[in-house]
């Protein structure tokens, strides 16, 4: 196990070497010049090679990599062209915000798309189930935005439920928490309808209930625990997904995380801000995948690591 | 003798029987329908609405300067700047349609030769490939695709090959794992024994079981490409005005979506409906097409 840890922990380590050194190559190749948007239209020919000195953006790219590489394993993100602050400060000051989303986001997935999928399980065929599995279909197919401009629309405009936007009460992280997880809640329903299926489908199960036990009982105690299980695992990987739609959700909902801090750098070419919320999104990402891969076994007891 | 250690489903006696067991499953005949009408109307679109895209017509606004709602004259209103709104959505229909199967197409052809490289070959190739293949699923997708589309001057091609760039990597994967036990079969040494050349047996014996998953993922794949493409137009990274796509109009609109829900709603409901389509359908095909799948209903 401890071996397995250690060689995983190695391997992420190198994925994440390797989304940093792709991320700055694009950043440095591609045909932006974020130093003439530092120094503004009306900079002279001069001003603009001193800026370009000075953020050591004359040097090779061999050098730059090393220098940024170098302050990485330091944990310095480096500093942003146009705010003047260290890169780590400005995204631990938003990162709780977007944690908070996220949790929002699964609780609400987890809720709406397991109960969706036991309903649709047990009822399996009928037309409860078809219409289930046809909400879960839009949901996966709706794109973000749109929802997230719906619901505004008709929670926080026509019915005034909800506020527009902004953070800071639980009543602000109910609309964007529910944009997010729309789209899970259709891949969870999904899931766990098939996963029940085949639980429903266990010997076990046959002999719970050919002893007599109750219906409710045997799915409570029986057939729902083991269902479940497998899509816990499927939480690490849906963090992939989370940190795709982030950028877009914050924006609908003016919501203060790593987001729409992206969005903002990315408009005004602030390349260290870009390479460190792209660097924590993959941190969370191979992390993600790894505690997936880690929980496994203990759900599983048949599956082992190696 | 080269076809003895095959499975029974060989790729050529796949489409007619697969076809008709598509055609008794609603879900994948309501997915056609959709697309049927999506394509229809972006072909036909000039015979099926009086007015021009960009036409900025004088009646178009109220006296106040504001967008139409529906109406007799303009079925689905107008947008802020007095344009018919059924012309644009017809019109940005094309728009979707050609990125979702361009777009889409390039990053199954990429997926396809990497994912089936590295499979058949292994080796230092197949491990660079795959290990490549991983890096790329550490990316947040749509924030590598929003940086790439954002930093190039915007147009319709760099959002093809952006999304190209992000999309292939699914594809890889899942071909990968299936040549990796494909290249391992009995048929696949006896045909090596009778001294066929990796050419052959790649183009005549693993090319075409990959048939069916190749279908499913390019079906699934154009969903999630339309999706893209309207998420980078609605942030204005995407297809440029005046060119209609459903993302860029809403992305044009939303200013004033409060007093005007109706310019998002319909652009939405088009883009909800083509991905629903594609899901659907690539949905009933993974089933149709997977013999492990069959009678699990």
């Amino acid at each position: 196990m401890a071996g397995y840890l250690l060689q995983r922990l190695f391997q992420s380590a190198l994925i994440l070497l390797g989304v940093s050194l792709v991320t700055f190559f694009l950043l440095y190749a591609l045909p932006a010049d974020p130093v003439r948007q530092i120094a503004g239209r009306s900079a002279t020919a001069q001003t603009v090679e001193n800026i370009r000195q000075q953020l050591g953006l004359d040097q090779p790219f061999v050098v730059q990599y090393w220098r940024y590489l170098t302050g990485l394993v330091q944990g310095d993100l480096g500093r942003s062209y146009l705010q003047k602050s260290q890169v780590s400060e400005l995204i631990a000051a938003r990162l709780p915000a977007s944690l908070l989303l996220m949790v929002g986001a699964i609780v609400f997935e987890l809720v709406l798309g397991l109960t969706m999928g036991v309903i649709a399980a047990l009822r399996r065929g009928s037309a409860t189930d078809q219409t289930l599995m046809i909400v879960s279909f839009i949901g996966v197919s709706a794109p973000q935005f749109v929802v997230g401009l719906l619901l505004l629309y008709v929670f926080a405009v026509q019915l005034g439920w909800f506020p527009i936007g902004g953070y800071g009460t639980f009543s602000h992280l109910v609309l964007p928490a529910a944009t997010m997880g729309i789209l899970g809640s259709g891949w969870y329903s999904r899931m766990m309808r098939s996963s029940m299926i085949e639980v429903l489908r266990q010997d076990y199960i046959r002999t719970a209930r050919a002893k007599g036990l109750a219906r409710y009982r045997v799915i409570l105690r029986h057939a729902l625990p083991n269902a479940i299980l497998p899509i816990i695992a499927m939480i690490g990987i849906d963090v992939g997904i989370f940190m795709g739609g982030i950028v877009v959700v914050e924006s609908v909902f003016g919501w203060p995380g790593i987001g729409q801090l992206a969005w903002q750098a990315i408009q005004r070419i602030d390349i260290p801000i870009i390479m460190g919320v792209t660097l924590v999104s993959a941190c969370a990402i191979v992390l993600g995948n790894l505690l997936a891969d880690l929980v496994t076994p203990f759900i599983d007891p048949r599956i082992r690591l190696r | 003798m080269t076809k003895a250690g095959a499975p029974e489903i060989s790729a050529e006696t796949l489409p007619p029987s697969a076809l008709s067991r598509l055609a008794h499953r609603k879900m994948a005949l309501v997915g056609i329908s959709l697309i049927l009408i999506a394509f229809l109307g972006a072909v036909f679109a000039p015979w099926l609405t009086p007015y021009s895209p960009n036409d900025q017509m004088f009646d178009g606004l109220t006296l106040e300067g504001a967008p139409i709602g529906p109406s007799a004259t303009f079925v689905l209103g107008t947008d802020l700047l007095g344009r018919d709104l059924l012309t644009r959505i017809l019109y940005g229909a094309r728009t979707s349609l050609l990125i979702g199967v361009v777009a889409n197409g390039i990053a199954l052809v990429i997926g396809t030769v990497v994912g089936v490289t590295a499979g058949y070959f292994r080796g230092w190739v197949g491990g660079v490939l795959m290990r490549f293949t991983d890096l790329m699923m550490a990316f947040p997708a749509l924030l590598l695709a929003i940086t790439l589309a954002a930093i190039f001057q915007p147009s319709l091609w760099i959002v093809v090959m952006v999304i190209a760039t992000v999309n292939w990597v699914q594809a890889a994967r899942v071909l990968y794992t299936e040549t990796t036990s494909l290249a391992e079969r009995e048929f696949i040494a006896a045909e090596r024994t009778l001294g066929a050349g990796n050419l052959r047996i790649l183009f005549r014996h693993i090319l075409p079981h990959l048939v069916p998953t190749i279908i499913v993922w390019g079906t699934l794949g154009i969903s999630t490409t339309v999706l893209l493409e309207a998420t980078l137009s609605y942030l204005g990274i995407g297809v440029q005005p005046p060119t209609p796509s459903w993302g860029n109009i809403i992305f044009e609109n939303q200013t004033y979506f409060q007093a005007a829900p109706w310019l998002v709603f319909f652009p939405g409901a088009a883009i909800l409906m083509l991905a629903l389509a594609f899901n659907l359908v690539g949905d009933a095909l993974r089933d149709v097409l997977d013999p492990t799948q069959r009678g699990s209903e």
